[in-house]
């Protein structure tokens, strides 16, 4: 039986009082690759930014209800403890431009104060990028600065940033939608390596994508989860007649 | 309408039009059984062409279907049913081509004694009816009507296991006609398979609307 990482429990989020998340029940096991899909403005990204605590940062957003990371409540733990056992990657690499590309890796330490003498950061460093396969292709140029790598590169850098604060749990918000297919393709092969150490929740407006890479596949709806179940079953006989209208693409 | 929804009707009208070729190669077929009709035999055999041609096509429009559309649920099911439905009904235009030939080869008419006990003609009529019944349910998503063709395929089996006893009784009877005999024997054996591939069609429409595997398990249902 798999145990449960991420669970919530009637969780609501606002934009002011636009209703964005509608009581949303999902429990999430570890180490898979959860793929959520839905249309635009179906609530799937503002539910994803809400598991670590990103929602709350837009002004007059709120959040209700209950987001649980191993049973624990994350609405009751400090927001930089959360963001630091669930780790986010965005659309868009986004290397911090004026960092190299060993401290772009390391920068979650620097920038949350804590030090480490630098063996250990060569190891978290070393470790980081070759757990995201780029430790050979760039190991022999830490030192230049992260905006010098490809695309794919750079989110793999980005991947390898948020995986150096050793999260449970890495969070996606369509992170291959401004890359090239092979990169794309790269990056997806990276996520079924990162499985087996952590939980990975990837949104995705690629269907395909989703077909290939995750184990489970959830579908939002206007703002509700209208259905998760395992990526084969979803998309060889999804039970909702909405979530076949819209992989079929029979949305209107 | 998206896309996908034109092509999967195009791509519907096209087994439609094969099964309604393949039903008048099985019609003719029979026909030239009754009336002893060489030349009727002869046009089936020549139209088989047409069914061949047909079973490329909708097998090269399934496989532009995988590659271009990359169809799931519903779609998905229906191409991977049109796939085997296809061959299905191609193997039944092989059937029927089968039975002509063996009317060619006959010299003598089959008598009508012959054709009336071995119960051959019936079983013809057994196969047009779950024939077109399996094209109803296809074109209407009736899986009830394809349920009832399971039970349907049972009768042409029975006639098929009887068939060695009649030929028997029928041969201590009837000496002089051992040849047209054993060709309607050779007939009987290839209607009996006609039975098999509807019933496979039958579970294809239940595998495509219902997402139901009967496969190996339709008398359990």
């Amino acid at each position: 039986m798999e145990s449960t990482i991420i669970k919530t429990v009637n969780y609501n989020s606002y934009f002011g009082d636009n209703h964005v998340v509608k009581s949303v029940n999902i429990e999430i096991p570890r180490n898979n690759v959860i793929a959520i899909m839905g249309p635009s403005g179906c609530g799937k990204t503002t539910f994803l930014r809400g598991i670590n605590r990103m929602h709350e940062l837009i002004p007059g957003a709120h959040a209700e209800g209950q987001v649980l990371l191993n049973g624990e409540d994350v609405m009751v733990l400090h927001p930089i403890m959360v963001r630091l056992k669930i780790g986010m990657v965005f659309q868009r690499p986004n290397p911090f431009p004026n960092l190299s590309i060993y401290d772009n890796v390391i920068a979650g330490y620097k920038l949350n104060g804590i030090k480490l003498p630098k063996a250990e950061r060569d190891q978290i460093v070393e470790e980081s990028l070759t757990k995201v396969a780029l430790w050979n292709e760039v190991k022999d140029s830490l030192n230049k600065k992260g905006t010098f790598l490809s695309g794919g590169q750079q989110q793999r850098l980005c991947i390898a940033r948020a995986v150096a604060m050793q999260p449970e749990v890495l969070l996606f918000d369509e992170p291959t939608s401004a890359l090239d297919p092979i990169s794309t393709a790269t990056v997806e092969d990276l996520f079924i390596e990162l499985k087996n150490n952590y939980t990975l929740i990837i949104v995705t407006h690629n269907m395909q994508q989703a077909a290939r890479v995750s184990n489970r596949t959830a579908f939002f709806y206007m703002g509700e989860l209208v259905e998760f179940d395992e990526t084969n079953q979803m998309f060889t006989n999804p039970k909702d007649k909405r979530t076949q209208n819209y992989i079929t693409g029979r949305f209107s | 309408m998206a896309q996908i929804e034109n092509e999967i009707r195009q791509l519907k009208d096209e087994v439609v039009n094969m099964w309604t070729l393949v039903r008048s190669q099985l019609q003719k077929a029979k026909s030239a059984i009754l009336n002893f009709d060489k030349d009727l035999a002869r046009e089936v055999v020549v139209r088989e062409k047409r069914v061949n041609s047909y079973e490329l096509k909708i097998d090269r429009d399934c496989e532009n279907m995988f590659a271009l559309r990359t169809p799931v649920a519903i779609d998905l099911r229906f191409v991977l049913a049109i796939l085997k439905i296809n061959n299905n009904l191609e193997r039944i235009g092989d059937i029927a081509e089968g039975i002509s030939k063996l009317v060619i080869y006959s010299e003598n008419p089959f008598s009508e004694e012959l054709l009336v006990r071995s119960n051959v003609l019936d079983m013809l009529d057994v196969s047009f009816s779950i024939l077109d019944d399996a094209l109803a349910s296809f074109e209407n998503e009736n899986t009830i009507l394809a349920r009832s063709i399971f039970k349907r395929d049972e009768f042409l089996n029975e006639i098929n296991i009887g068939l060695v006893d009649f030929t028997k009784e029928y041969l201590d009877e009837h000496p002089e006609e051992i040849t047209e005999l054993l060709y309607i024997f050779s007939i009987i054996r290839k209607v009996e398979r006609i039975g098999d591939q509807v019933k496979n069609i039958a579970e294809e429409i239940i595998f495509y609307v219902e997402a139901k595997v009967l496969k190996h398990h339709y008398k359990k249902e």
